[in-house]
């Protein structure tokens, strides 16, 4: 079927969420909102270094403590090798499984030692005290340009450089190297006039969900599991816990619990394996939550980096060469975004020569886990802040410059790809028209503009339609709704079907209830799972057509469906879908509709935001007096969660840039695990954020949809510092720009003009 | 320690229970009465995601101790709707689409409600500095203060 845009009638409509009510109540299950009879309390033991051997765990007066009930180890958890696939990234098994509970050494301050399961939280938190761990103390490396350097302390004695030919003889930090790129880049920079080279660093900063990791697990005798947690994906969570305690995929069920935020992090497993292991071993139902500083101590925050850029043009503004090399920090075992980095960062631009080097390296802090659109951040930052001088250097417009260099349908991409329909140029032009484009600024103000870029993917999805006897329509998926999509899976069903949106419900399945889908995550799911309700709603279409046929004794071809009814040209009256509905049980049984795809041709997303900012010069703080994004979302399925995915994105883009980061003693232990002292932007630190949707259809979904998600915490970082620029003077080449720091740039740069 | 034991009223209704000296409001609402819209985003008074109005004011339930309950009259987001007719704060958050994975909104619906039974008529920026304490990672705040502000007209009988 083919959907036109003007005769859409209920997407692009913004109906209240359909599980909205139960979330305004309070009604809604979260991850720690789960409980049962019989429940036992899980808590976890933490490492209090940065890096140490360990030389014995005595948990025997643990163990002794009335109330306890079960105690476990890294030495209780099986051997684990391979990987497993998580739907946007591998995940190498034995590093996840030390990264659940520490093997023989502790990479981290907070990593994960042992775990005790007590009759309340009381004493299992008592408990934890009575643990005897020997630590043999190591030397530690946080910093990654430290973490390369030869001689820096070893995390890991077995890694070897991948990607160097030939693999390095002796072990390092460098866990991998990658180059991408075309063109010869010493030839691009000979031929131009102007060529800006900077080095770049930003922080190691957390996702941030408000809600803490939390499940309840339990295992019966005959070894049949269940787990209610909250997470980006059921399926993940089954694959991972499953394969690390070598049991069968269908004997762990995972209930997907409403999830409190994920932006990524969410991707992995942490407790779930954990309390399954106190599961079997005490025969009880245990429940396990994190408190905040257990978060930000041992859950993903993203990758610190430190990038050279250096681009190069013609003096009519053509870029002849762009180059840069980034090095993110991985945490504790390997897997920074740095590949992501190396591919999106310079996406955005029509380049002939192009070479980008990445290296992901180990440092003694929590392995890090995806953080929307993982990876792009800090490499538009460091690409973004570049563009911006060069095209100050050139007497250039900024958005001009983006667009005489910006990437357009048949550009080739750094990482190989040749775009198809992209809405870059519309965005850019969408900036240049804007009324806050043209307004004007007061004294110590400042204008910053950055473009961002994200692939977006689509991947393994399964649905499943049933047409109830009143003519409702179920509809089940299994991706968890972190920010409207059984809004939007309701709406694309209801378009299908031509009905009202009340009368179709969503529901989000467990593991054992529909087939595998990947996590939510990448932007896929309005696509990816969308396509597949819109797949299993046209599947459902056609049994109502074939049903039609039988009630009027037509032929199925002669039957047209419309405006939710069958029409056959010989009948003056349809059969609607509540009348096919009734008589379903005569026609040949229950009505549904299946579809279980892996979603190919995502759209790629193109974003570009406009920050105003005031500098206030005695105290270097930073205030955001108006903020604008403008981005391609192929098709804004409902209006208000898109523009909603584009706000978030800004306002932890913002933080990002102005305050957030991981603040270490020189011990390696984080100082500031608590909202109070990792500050994040609350309502009083913003103003309105203004989003104007730009809509360039994606030819291969049904509605157009691209995928919002990630891509507007893209330029945030870049359009604040480059704003700071324009307001003061000073380019800020280190994140975040905290008070402190631009108070001492302002003094240098006066310093250095006196 | 002994429990203790206290009497209380929450959402309107004669409560008694039993709890640890050192259990919190928040740990008595969620794990002894089973009244779990109330979350725990941080245990340490600086998200809101527990938010409790305690005698008429805004407290975290997590800075309060159970104990302290005792002859107060506690309102959660359970008692925020009267029967089946959502207060203006809850029905403007459905409509502006302020919430996305919906931690944050228990707190924010009880922080805002308390905001417009002392203020009916707040500018933007003293809704945004009354919601100072309760953070939201996904929205960016925006749909949120628009809901707020358009609640506080309804309250007012204004059209917004
Ligand atoms: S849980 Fe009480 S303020 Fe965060
Ligand atoms: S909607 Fe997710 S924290 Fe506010």
């Amino acid at each position: 079927m083919t959907y036109e845009d003007g005769k859409l009638k209920v997407v692009g409509t913004r109906p209240i969420r359909p599980d909205g009510v139960d979330k305004v109540t309070g009604r809604a299950n979260f991850g720690a909102d789960h409980s049962m009879p019989g429940m036992l309390w899980g808590r976890i033991l933490r490492s209090p270094h940065a890096h140490a051997r360990i030389t014995g765990i005595d948990v025997s007066k643990a163990e002794a403590l009335p109330g306890v009930k079960a105690v476990v180890t890294g030495a209780d958890m099986a051997e684990s090798s391979g990987s497993a696939d998580a739907g946007e990234s591998a995940i190498n098994l034995r590093d996840l499984s030390r990264n659940v509970l520490a093997h023989d050494k502790v990479l981290y301050d907070g990593h994960a030692i042992a775990a005790i399961a007590a009759t309340s939280d009381k004493i299992a938190r008592e408990a934890l005290k009575l643990i005897d761990v020997g630590y043999e103390v190591l030397p530690h490396v946080m910093d990654v340009d430290e973490a390369m350097k030869p001689d820096a302390p070893l995390l890991h004695d077995d890694m070897f450089t991948e990607g160097i030919e030939p693999t390095p003889e002796t072990s390092s930090n460098i866990a991998k190297k990658m180059v991408i790129g075309f063109g010869d880049v010493d030839d691009g920079f000979a031929k131009a006039d102007v060529i800006i080279e900077r080095t770049l660093k930003t922080a190691p900063v957390h996702q941030g969900y408000i809600e803490p990791h939390a499940c309840v697990a339990t295992i019966s005798e005959d070894g049949q599991a269940v787990v209610w947690c909250s997470s980006q994906g059921q399926f993940v969570i089954r694959d991972l816990c499953s394969q690390l305690l070598g049991m069968e995929a269908a004997d762990v069920r995972v209930i997907p619990a409403e999830i409190g935020g994920g932006f990524g992090g969410k991707t992995t497993v942490y407790l779930e394996p954990v309390a399954l292991m106190l599961s079997q071993k005490s025969s009880r139902p245990v429940k396990m939550t994190m408190t905040r500083g257990e978060v930000f101590r041992a859950t993903g925050p993203t990758s610190a980096s430190s990038m050279d850029v250096k681009i190069g043009a013609t003096r009519d503004g053509r870029i002849t060469a762009a180059s840069a090399e980034f090095r993110f920090q991985a945490g504790a075992f390997p897997g920074s975004p740095v590949g992501a980095a190396c591919m999106a960062s310079f996406a955005p631009y029509d380049l002939e020569n192009v070479s980008i080097t990445g290296y992901d390296v180990v440092t003694n802090g929590p392995k890090v886990a995806a953080y929307r659109a993982p990876g792009a951040p800090q490499g538009a930052y460091a690409v973004e802040t570049v563009v911006d001088e060069l095209a100050e250097a050139l007497n250039m417009d900024p958005v001009d410059f983006r667009a005489l260099n910006g990437a357009r349908e048949g550009t080739k991409a750094p990482y190989g790809a040749t775009f198809k329909v992209v809405g870059n140029l519309e965005c850019l032009e969408a900036t240049k028209d804007h009324p806050h484009y043209k307004s004007n600024l007061g004294p110590d103000q400042g204008r910053g503009v950055a473009s961002g870029f994200w692939f977006n993917i689509g991947g393994q999805s399964a649905a499943t339609v049933a047409i109830n006897p009143d003519g409702t329509v179920s509809v089940v998926e299994g991706n968890p709704d972190i920010g409207g999509s059984r809004a939007s899976m309701a709406m694309m069903a209801a378009e299908v079907f031509g009905v009202a949106v009340e009368k179709v419900r969503p529901m989000i399945a467990d593991t054992a209830s529909i087939a595998h889908n990947d996590v939510t995550g990448g932007s896929r799911v309005t696509f990816a799972t969308g396509m597949a309700v819109v797949q299993a709603s046209e599947d459902a279409v056609e049994q109502l057509k074939k049903r039609a046929a039988k009630m009027w004794d037509v032929e199925v071809e002669d039957v047209v469906w419309q405006d939710g009814a069958a029409h056959t040209a010989t009948k003056d009256a349809p059969l609607t879908l509540a009348d096919i509905a009734a008589q379903a049980g005569r026609t040949g049984g229950p009505i549904t509709g299946n579809a279980s795809i892996n979603a190919r041709g995502a759209g790629p997303a193109f974003t570009t935001h406009i920050c105003d900012v005031e500098v206030d010069r005695e105290t270097g703080a930073v205030e955001i007096l108006r903020y604008t994004a403008i981005q391609d979302a192929g098709k804004a399925i409902h209006p208000s969660f898109v523009e909603g995915q584009m706000q978030g994105g800004v306002a932890q883009g913002v933080g990002w840039a102005l305050n957030e980061e991981y603040i270490y003693s020189t011990d390696g232990n984080m100082e500031n695990p608590g909202f109070l002292d990792y500050r994040m932007p609350v309502a009083s630190d913003l103003p309105m954020i203004d989003t104007v949707v730009i809509e360039v259809p994606n030819p291969s979904h049904p509605f157009g949809v691209r995928g919002v998600g990630e891509a507007p915490i893209v330029p945030p970082l870049a359009a604040v510092a480059n704003a700071v620029y324009d307001a003061v003077g000073v380019r800020m080449t280190e994140l975040p720009i905290s008070p402190p720091r631009l108070l001492a740039a302002i003094d240098a740069y006066k310093a250095a003009a006196e | 320690m002994a429990k203790q034991h206290v009497n209380t009223t929450i959402n309107g209704d004669p409560v008694e229970f039993l709890c640890e000296p050192d259990q919190t409001v928040l740990d008595v609402l969620r794990d002894v009465l089973g009244l779990t819209g109330s979350k725990e985003g941080c245990g340490t008074g600086d998200c809101g995601a527990c938010s409790v109005i305690v005698d008429g004011r805004l407290s975290c339930g997590c800075l309060m101790l159970g104990a302290e309950a005792e002859g107060r009259e506690i309102t959660t987001v359970e008692g925020i709707a009267e029967g089946d007719k959502l207060h203006p704060v809850q029905q403007r958050i459905l409509e502006e689409g302020a919430l996305q994975c919906a931690f944050c909104t228990p707190g924010f619906v009880v922080a805002a409600k308390a905001l417009i039974d002392q203020n009916p008529d707040p500018t933007e920026t003293e809704a945004r500095y009354w919601l100072a304490g309760n953070l939201c990672r996904c929205t960016g705040y925006d749909k949120i203060i628009r809901a707020v502000m358009n609640a506080a007209a309804d309250v007012r009988g204004e059209a917004a």
